[in-house]
């Protein structure tokens, strides 16, 4: 079995693990970064989301050797130095025990929400070869948003206004809610906004201003 | 003993409301044994396979309410592989044949399918509860039979089951003349639903006092239902989101005025935090919170909810409340007798979750305490040491560090002193879960003083054998007994083989057990099921007396080896 290359102390110039093949998105979350209290090293379980979306929480600081015994790819290394039963796993099987059914509805909690994974929905501008993803957990309200298409897709969209919505522009951002139908963006409060939009698309020209002129 | 007549002593044992009590009663004579046969309705049976619904239909012809469990606990959490068994579909096509009247069945952790749904809809007239808790096998479609068949039906509880969601239909399978209902549970059903259906059942649905909707339901709806059921008790919303300026959020307020009967809150299943303040008036009335599912709450807001609450004497939460959070229901709820705080983020790690301090401060402001389940990042010998002093009635004692053998991070000691505490003053602790580094001395700790402890639940502790004798010698009382991952063999496992038959079940995996320790345990308790649960193929041909045994699973039978196992399980 192969034991648990030490990455302790000499990060800096080969920085192995950034390269290292790992289920997941780049960033290992270690119990380190949980464990504040603690003054010495003494568990060093390290957790790792098997969920591919798992997000970069951190990067596991490698300042002290006697902390960094990291198993991230290998589940069923034992940890030498742990001096507890039973040696590091990531994610033992049933633990935390929390009932199957409220495991399950976090995960897809977290699917929903893009917690920390991301909320990326499609975009699509008439006339444009190819569709974008944005991620719109990013942006904070409508302008942020806004702005970023544009950026993106380089077009100006102009202010919106309740009354007129984008009529001063050429485009209109819309997108596709819950319900399959497709809504002018900015319309409602942005927490709502964001809980409902499958996916956004630009629509332009005479399109757009039949939209903007409702 | 003939001093009385029969209706005289069957009137006497009316009184009797308890099981445990209504089936000491039956054990005093043979006559007593035959009244009390006769006149029981309410039969609980915590295992399906110690015992068969014919056996039952015959001792109890006046059945009229039934409780069953299935899979072992540990199925919760993924330990046991899928077709087991426990399977309801026997006990109903038994039930159904016979002359019993069944008018309530709750099920857990057992398979029912939508063909025993249909059956059971069918069979019986008067069928008036059905409570499913942690069950799986059916859809919608086996709903939509008991919504259709069942006439007189009041209360349909569905609580974290895994059901298959066929479409939302089900609920407009209610007849127009079902005005029965009392309670309608589907918060765990993910799928659309019929809004206007719901909103018509609710309207002809006077003794409505409990409705717990689910995740499509939305803020619109639950005005409208509000409007209709001002009497309800107990509510679970299902989707709280709505702009907190729109004219709909103003209706639900000034709805809410009116609903003063909720005791029970749950739900926020999704939630806009702005729009939370329309339930602050009804929160000094509740005694019980459930926001364990309300992922989208946190901080700042969940803080101001839970100071509107002074009255709560059940708290479930997320661990988001962070011990800051914790202090705050500490010196809000002094009401306080259960509480739970579940991992928000079981798997990640660097968010708030709570540690000892939380617990402490609980323990000071909530001297009512009785009942504790408690993820946290850490715990200290010294905090479960106050705790115990301030809380010396818990009857339910459940702490799980998110790390299974994390020992005290200020002493890097075990946590034995500190669950030794908890069972030496909790005299009447009844239920224990333990976790964090743990040696063999806590079970010495448990064995001598836990007098009252039935169910205990132990994974990554413990060094030797000794561990698990002291319990099953100290502990008289213990009745379910689950283990993982603790290095606990054959020598303790057949030191006192008739304590099993005293017991409902014991439950071991991954510890140092053999299958020469199960067989010889299978031979000489021939009221045992010894089952062994065999995932890999290691086991299949020739298995080896010296093997360990990955899953034991033992419970007393009346019945012998079960026939339903599947090619994985074997009974020896």
């Amino acid at each position: 079995m192969e034991k648990s290359v030490n990455y302790g102390g000499h990060h800096d110039d080969l920085n192995l693990e950034a390269t290292k093949l790992r289920l997941g998105l780049p960033g290992i979350i270690s119990s380190d970064i949980g464990y504040e209290k603690q003054s010495s090293s003494a568990s060093t379980v390290v957790v790792v989301r098997n969920n591919k979306r798992a997000s970069p929480v951190g990067i596991m600081t490698q300042e002290s050797s006697s902390k960094s015994h990291s198993n991230v790819s290998d589940a069923r290394n034992g940890d030498p130095n742990s001096h507890h039963q039973p040696p590091a796993k990531a994610q033992v099987v049933g633990w935390p025990p929390i009932r199957s059914f409220r495991r399950n509805s976090f995960q897809q909690k977290k699917t929903d929400q893009g917690d920390g994974a991301g909320m990326y929905v499609k975009v699509s501008m008439d006339g444009a070869p190819y569709l974008r993803k944005v991620d719109l957990k990013v942006y904070k309200s409508y302008p942020e948003l806004l702005t970023a298409l544009e950026n993106m897709f380089k077009f100006t969209i102009g202010e919106y206004s309740e009354r007129e919505g984008y009529n001063r522009s050429e485009y209109a951002p819309t997108y596709e809610d819950k319900d399959g139908d497709w809504m002018l963006v900015g319309d409602v409060p942005w927490d709502m906004f964001i809980f409902s939009c499958k996916r956004l698309r630009i629509m332009k020209g005479s399109e757009a201003r039949g939209l903007g002129c409702l | 003993m003939n001093y009385f007549p029969d209706e005289v002593l069957e009137h006497v044992f009316d009184f009797l409301t308890s099981h445990r009590d209504r089936n000491a009663v039956s054990l005093v004579c043979s006559l007593w044994y035959r009244v009390e046969r006769f006149s029981r309705q309410r039969v609980f049976i915590g295992n399906c396979y110690a015992i068969s619904p014919e056996k039952l239909i015959t001792r109890f012809p006046g059945l009229k309410s039934l409780t069953l469990k299935g899979k072992p606990h540990f199925a919760d959490f993924n330990l046991v592989p899928p077709d087991w068994g426990g399977y309801v579909q026997p006990w109903i096509e038994a039930l159904a044949k016979s002359r019993i009247g069944l008018e309530e069945l709750r099920l857990k952790r057992m398979v029912v399918s939508d063909e025993s749904l249909e059956l059971l809809s069918r069979s019986f007239a008067n069928f008036k509860t059905l409570v499913l808790v942690s069950c799986e096998g059916f859809t919608t479609d086996g709903l939509a039979a008991i919504a259709a068949n069942c006439r007189f039906l009041r209360e349909l509880d569905l609580q974290e089951n895994e059901i298959d969601d066929h479409s939302g239909h089900w609920l407009s399978c209610f007849p127009d003349s079902c005005t029965s209902l009392t309670s309608l549970n589907f918060a765990c059903l993910k799928g659309e639903i019929n809004l206007a259906s719901l909103e018509r059942l609710v309207a002809r649905s006077p003794n409505l006092r409990s409705l717990r909707l689910n995740r499509a339901v939305p803020l619109e709806t639950l005005q409208k239902i509000l409007m209709r059921a001002p009497l309800l008790v107990d509510l679970g919303t299902g989707s709280y989101v709505h702009d907190p300026d729109s004219e709909t959020y103003n209706k639900l307020k000034t709805t809410i005025l009116k609903c003063k009967s909720i005791r029970n809150l749950s739900g926020f299943l999704e939630v806009a935090p702005r729009c939370l303040p329309a339930i602050f008036p009804i929160c000094l009335n509740l005694t019980s919170l459930n926001l364990s599912y309300a992922a989208g709450i946190h901080g700042s807001e969940l803080i101001k909810l839970i100071r509107h609450c002074a009255k709560l004497q059940r708290l479930w939460i997320l661990d988001c409340i962070g011990d800051k959070g914790l202090e705050v229901v500490a010196s809000t709820c002094n009401e306080l007798q259960e509480l739970r705080v579940f991992p928000s983020d079981p798997f990640g790690v660097g968010h708030d979750a709570v540690t000892e301090i939380g617990l402490v401060a609980i323990s000071i402001g909530c001297p009512k305490l009785h009942s504790l389940l408690y993820f946290c990042q850490q715990m200290t010998n010294a905090a479960l040491i106050t705790v115990a002093r301030n809380c010396p009635n818990f009857i339910r004692f459940r702490l799980c560090t998110l790390d299974p053998t994390r020992p005290d991070p200020e002493t890097m000691e075990p946590l034995d002193d500190g669950f030794g505490a908890i069972v030496q003053s909790c005299k009447f602790l009844r239920r224990l879960s333990l976790s964090g580094l743990l040696t063999d001395q806590v079970f010495r700790y448990i064995g001598m003083y836990a007098e009252q402890l039935e169910m205990l639940s132990v994974a990554f502790a413990g060094n030797s054998d000794k561990g698990m004798l002291y319990v099953l010698n100290g502990c008289k009382k213990l009745r379910k007994l689950e283990i993982r991952d603790c290095p606990f063999g054959n020598m303790a496992l057949l030191s006192d083989v008739g304590k099993y038959e005293t017991m409902r079940s014991l439950w071991m995996s991954s510890c140092e057990v053999t299958l020469w320790g199960c067989k010889t345990l299978a031979k000489v308790m021939p009221r045992l099921n010894v089952e062994i649960i065999n995932e890999h193929d290691q086991m299949e041909i020739c298995p080896e007396d010296g093997q360990r045994v990955e899953k034991m699973y033992l419970y007393r039978t009346l019945v012998g080896p079960r026939k339903d196992a599947p090619e994985f399980v074997w009974n020896l």
